[in-house]
């Protein structure tokens, strides 16, 4: 009995936690969903998502998101299966997740000084002789930049999963004839598909409502519905219409994670 | 070469940066159809020898032959030899038949001559109706068989297997044995079996090799080893043996606990120190006029088929006997043995030196005759 009510008592920390910082902000984001900007009860914001507009802004979204999931996922899956042969992994491991600790204003400041008219990388166009060219403020230095950010995070997950992968699989694909590469394909891969979905949904669901970088590094020109949260919210005013945009992303999240969910599978 | 050598090791010796080696100079032939033992206690470079032969890891030094080609640098998928492994290695993403098929499905083969082929081989290894299981879905015993078809099916030349039996239970255990040994002669496949189990080593192989420290210590038939083994540590590896320290005085005479006895063995010089071993099931208990040795019973155990008996003599030598007799503790008695069950090893013999040695024990038998 004892031991019951100490068990409750520690969960109160967690339940107020879940109440007051996700239960009560869903609800009220819901809440404000369904008042238009004269603050009247109407489904006009629902009515207004499934306008051109704002679809071609959710598709939009999901296109970078999309973008930025595959390409970090191209980089990092080579990455963390070189990672997991090197002798001392754990430190190289180390030193691609440190730049994750450092504030993520700060790395964007500081791609603006890289890609800026005057900045490094415009130095050295210059130098090998294509010239200076607009690199801030574009598609490129959007996707670029937010790859750099993704990556360990998507690293992380799929470099442990191919730790864990016990060595004799390998030993064991070869011994039944299979190259390298169809090692790679039909054992290396599935038994690491596990780490590869959650480093896509630690990827896939932030890009998607991204907004930061959306004005420092593509300057407004990438509008995703992150970004028009955002603009709602600070700038017109429209609670309403920020909420509805919240509301369809907090749904689109839930069904990635169900989609994607990790299915637990094991000997 | 021998004719039916299939796998040969020359000289091989591996060794991982600057420790010292794991396998040291080895020689040895594999023949076709033979039921082969590696057995050795943990870490003298059984699982090493298998993954040479696999093509896992490739010689420091030496050469490997297989079919009378150097495999040395041949890549493990390109090799006509299978792995059972010591923790089955079954793919978990997928079931008993998908496993079984992996091979084949790597040859291209078609669907239809997969299907029979995987078929057959779980109903080889008693897995019919097994097919569409998960690997985790199966026992210990069933994942074993599962490793076993998944290597026979390819119809290799040579099945490894690595201590495949080390996870059972006892009697699952004897029960796989009778069923490998089995399986062995209805395929005819080459087997090479690692085991650290000296009882299973003698019951299941035509030929052993017993390894330490990264040396073949002694090859032979199962009953070569048992009953004339080199050293000291084959003697004590396999089963259990009384060793002392003796002299060799002349040929046939042998001085050991201050004692001398006829025996067969010749070919010493003359004062030779030796090792003296007698197996327990070579004594026999008898009166104390009648024994060779007089001996004070100290304990013993029930065993099931015999009483292990041991034994004292009055210079504190330990004497083991088995026995279907019971002796009654803190009596004397005697022991008893035969010429033939003195079995005389000479220090630092080398497997040939020792071979030599023996066969010219067969030439005086022949010229006895
Ligand atoms: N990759 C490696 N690097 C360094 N040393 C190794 C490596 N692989 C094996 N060894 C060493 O080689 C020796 C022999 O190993 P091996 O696996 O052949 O032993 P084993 O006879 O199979 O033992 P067990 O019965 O315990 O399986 C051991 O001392 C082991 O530490
Ligand atoms: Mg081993």
């Amino acid at each position: 009995m004892e031991n019951k009510r100490t068990r409750g008592l520690y969960r109160i920390p967690y339940l107020l936690w879940i109440l007051l910082f996700v239960v009560v902000p869903i609800l009220l984001v819901l809440y404000y969903s369904f008042f238009d900007i004269e603050g009247n009860f109407s489904f006009v914001n629902y009515q207004k998502f499934f306008t051109p507009v704002y679809l071609k802004m959710t598709l939009s979204s999901f296109w970078y998101a999309f973008l930025i999931t595959a390409i970090s996922l191209l980089i990092s899956y080579p990455t963390a299966y070189l990672l997991t042969k090197t002798r001392h992994k754990q430190l190289w491991l180390l030193l691609i997740i440190v730049p994750s600790w450092i504030n993520l204003l700060l790395k964007a400041y500081a791609f603006i000084g890289i890609f800026g008219t005057y900045g490094a990388a415009n130095s050295f166009l210059k130098m090998i002789g294509i010239g200076s060219r607009q690199i801030l403020f574009t598609d490129f230095s959007f996707v670029f930049v937010s790859v750099y950010i993704f990556i360990p995070f998507m690293i992380l997950p799929i470099f442990n999963a191919l730790n864990e992968l016990n060595p004799t699989f390998i030993d064991a694909a070869n011994d039944l004839g299979a190259s390298k590469w169809t090692t790679f394909r039909r054992v290396i891969f599935p038994l690491t598909i596990d780490g590869v979905k959650s480093g896509c949904q630690v990827t896939f669901i932030p890009a998607l409502s991204l907004f930061m970088l959306t004005r420092l590094i593509a300057g407004n020109r990438v509008i995703t519905l992150g970004t028009s949260i955002e603009q709602h919210f600070l700038v017109t005013q429209d609670w309403g219409m920020g909420s509805t945009i919240a509301v369809f992303l907090i749904i689109i999240m839930v069904l990635i994670m169900v989609v994607t969910g990790t299915r637990k599978r094991g000997v | 070469m021998t004719n039916a050598a299939i796998i040969q090791f020359n000289n091989v010796t591996k060794q991982y940066d600057n420790d010292p080696p794991v396998l040291d100079d080895v020689s040895f032939e594999i023949e076709r159809g033979k039921f082969y033992t590696l057995l050795g206690p943990s870490g003298c470079g059984k699982t090493t020898i298998l993954r040479l032969i696999a093509g896992f890891i490739e010689p420091t030094n030496g050469e490997i032959y297989f079919n009378e080609k150097k495999i040395n640098a041949i890549p493990a998928n390109k090799r006509q030899v299978n792995t059972v492994f010591q923790d089955y290695a079954l793919f978990p993403h997928l079931n008993v038949f998908e496993n079984v098929a992996f091979g084949l499905r790597i040859k291209k083969m078609k669907n239809a001559e997969i299907e029979r082929k995987v078929k057959e081989a779980l109903s080889f290894v008693n897995l019919k109706g097994y097919e569409n299981r998960e690997i985790r879905e199966m026992s210990g015993g069933q994942r074993q068989r599962v490793a076993i078809a998944r290597a026979i099916v390819n119809e290799p030349e040579v099945i490894l297997l690595d201590e495949p039996l080390s996870a059972l239970d006892l009697k699952l255990r004897t029960e796989m044995q009778y069923e490998l040994r089995e399986l062995q002669r209805r395929l005819g496949i080459t087997f090479i079996f690692v085991t650290h189990d000296q009882e299973e080593a003698l019951a299941m192989s035509d030929e052993i090799f017993v390894i330490d420290k990264g040396k073949i210590q002694q090859s032979g038939t199962p009953t070569d080893i048992y009953d004339e083994p080199i050293n000291r540590f084959v003697a004590d590896f396999i089963g259990e043996s009384n060793i002392v320290d003796g002299k060799m005085l002349k040929d046939f005479r042998v001085e050991f606990v201050g004692r001398e006895f006829e025996c067969v063995d010749k070919g010493f010089n003359v004062n030779e120190a030796v090792e003296i071993i007698i197996r327990p099931e070579d004594l026999e208990i008898t009166t104390l006029e009648r024994g060779k040795l007089q001996v004070r019973v100290d304990s013993q155990l029930f065993r099931g088929v015999h009483y292990e008996i041991s034994c004292y003599d009055k210079d504190g030598n330990e004497w083991l006997v088995h026995s279907t007799k019971k002796a009654a503790v803190g009596s004397k008695i005697g022991l008893y043995f035969d010429p033939e069950a003195i079995h005389v090893m000479r220090h630092g013999e080398t497997e040939e030196e020792f071979d030599r040695r023996l066969e010219t024990y067969a030439d005086v038998d022949r010229h006895g005759e």
